[in-house]
């Protein structure tokens, strides 16, 4: 009970704090538009390039946005040493790791159920019947992207290029989970039967849960000197 | 006058702070180089010492916060290696940063503070302690609106929060102006007859003489003065840790 009241309490004051600035989702939800405008024009009008490329696109938009509201929430707790300030109160390491994980995952998925409308309308698809659909792979796809980036946010915190070493670890390290998501979210995008993108969510899925148990067992050594 | 001791065998309470042997290296750098020191329960020890003489990484050591190149640690009979949990719970910690953030307001930061301590009626607790720093008018209003005096004086109401055995300050008077420092010497002393030990690294002789039991000098990561407070005048005290800091110098 007391850990998940401190991972409650994490999650909510990184809420919160984003509540108050806006300042990664607005950075977030500005760069996915950009994303998302340029390839429109890039794409032009050929439905079948969008259609082919869409999946692709949407999990650029989603990966690359993610990566910069990871990069904000470790920012957060470096000002004022706030990590350490966070280390020192008497809590299991994991809680904060969940805790850390529960608000950067729920942030990303704000962002990305703010893209996906946009998306529709760009790319002038009727995405509506679909949502529930797509929402089955991106909500454990962006599960498991948060999970490897609240872990190597944490890693990458200390070093003075820490903006450069996010991405430059989390995408190699996350490319069956994106790749797996891409063909999943392609299956629903081309309107075939969901069974077709299950092996896919299943994957995500095993991705999931690989990402989050070595994280758990290895958050504190990488967040304690 | 001078003293150079190690904590050799001990009579009475078990103390609140034990290091043995403490030593530190930064890569080829030492930064501490064999602490002996021990801390009873209810006993202030100010520890005075030049720019880079080694007090932040001891007290980050004691927190639990680095890890000893070598060397063991007790803090309220919990061992550093094998109950850092322990540890955690009995330290309340004032460091160099105030460690507060910014977006929320004092009350929202307390509050955070009360829920990861597991408090009970935290409200009560945090209202409690924000009219104690005098914050009581600013408690909902965003900790960045706020002067380096309030944000040092919020940090001291969240190490107030806790209810620690050993407290370790890092230059807790930096920031604040006098009644702050007042509040501070009086918490201390508060804490003190509570049965809390507490260690107290600073530049200011003259605040650090004022509340300290023990007085300490580090240099270049040693402990090279240790002795009561009595023993010694400011004046004395002054001037040894001068000739410390020139010998620091020339080394």
């Amino acid at each position: 009970m007391i850990f998940v009241g401190h991972v409650m309490a994490i999650a909510r004051k990184d809420l919160l704090a984003e509540w108050r600035n806006r300042e990664s989702f607005t950075a977030m939800f500005y760069f996915a538009f950009l994303v998302l405008f340029l390839f429109n024009f890039a794409l032009g009008a050929d439905q079948a390039l969008i259609r082919g490329a869409s999946s692709g696109l949407l999990w650029l938009a989603f990966t690359f946005t993610s990566v910069l509201g990871l990069g904000r929430s470790v920012q957060g707790e470096l000002e004022n040493d706030c990590l350490e300030g966070l280390l020192l109160y008497p809590t299991q390491r994991e809680a904060i790791y969940l805790g850390k994980l529960l608000g950067n995952f729920s942030v990303i998925l704000v962002v990305e159920l703010v893209i996906l409308p946009l998306f529709a309308i760009l790319y002038n698809m009727d995405l509506w019947s679909q949502i529930p659909k797509l929402l089955l792979i991106a909500v454990p796809g962006t599960l498991g992207f948060a999970a490897a980036g609240t872990l190597l946010s944490s890693m990458t915190a200390g070093l003075r290029a820490r903006e450069a070493m996010l991405p430059f670890l989390l995408f190699p390290l996350t490319i069956p989970l994106i790749l797996s998501a891409v063909k999943g979210t392609e299956v629903v995008l081309r309107g075939e039967p969901f069974e077709l993108a299950m092996p896919w969510v299943k994957l995500i899925a095993a991705f999931d849960v690989v990402f989050l148990v070595t994280s758990l067992l290895t958050f504190e050594y990488l967040v304690e000197e | 006058m001078v003293r150079v001791e190690n904590a050799g065998t001990r009579l009475g309470p078990a103390p609140a702070i034990e290091a043995r042997r403490l030593v530190k290296w930064y890569g080829s750098q030492p930064a501490l180089r064999g602490i002996d020191l021990v801390v009873a329960p209810g006993e202030v020890l100010a520890l005075f010492g030049p720019n880079g003489a080694g007090k932040t990484t001891l007290l980050r050591i004691l927190a639990g916060r680095a890890r000893p190149t070598s060397g063991a640690v007790q803090i309220a009979g919990h061992s550093l290696d094998r109950d850092s949990d322990g540890v955690r719970r009995a330290i309340g910690v004032l460091g160099h940063g105030h460690q507060l953030y910014e977006a929320l307001t004092a009350r929202e930061n307390l509050l955070f503070s009360a829920a990861m301590l597991g408090l009970d009626q935290p409200r009560e607790h945090v209202s409690e302690v924000l009219a104690r720093v005098g914050l009581e008018a600013a408690s909902e209003a965003r900790v960045r609106t706020f002067s380096s005096g309030m944000k040092r004086r919020l940090a001291l109401a969240k190490v107030m929060l806790r209810e620690p055995k050993v407290i370790l300050l890092d230059e807790p008077y930096a920031s604040l102006d006098l009644q702050a420092t007042k509040l501070l010497e009086e918490f201390i002393l508060a804490k003190k007859s509570g049965g809390a030990a507490t260690i107290l690294a600073t530049h200011n002789l003259t605040m650090g003489f004022g509340v300290a039991d023990r007085l300490a000098i580090l240099r270049q990561g040693r402990l090279v003065f240790e002795g009561r407070r009595e023993e010694t005048s400011v004046e004395a005290f002054r001037s040894l840790f001068a000739l410390y800091g020139e010998l620091g110098a020339v080394e």
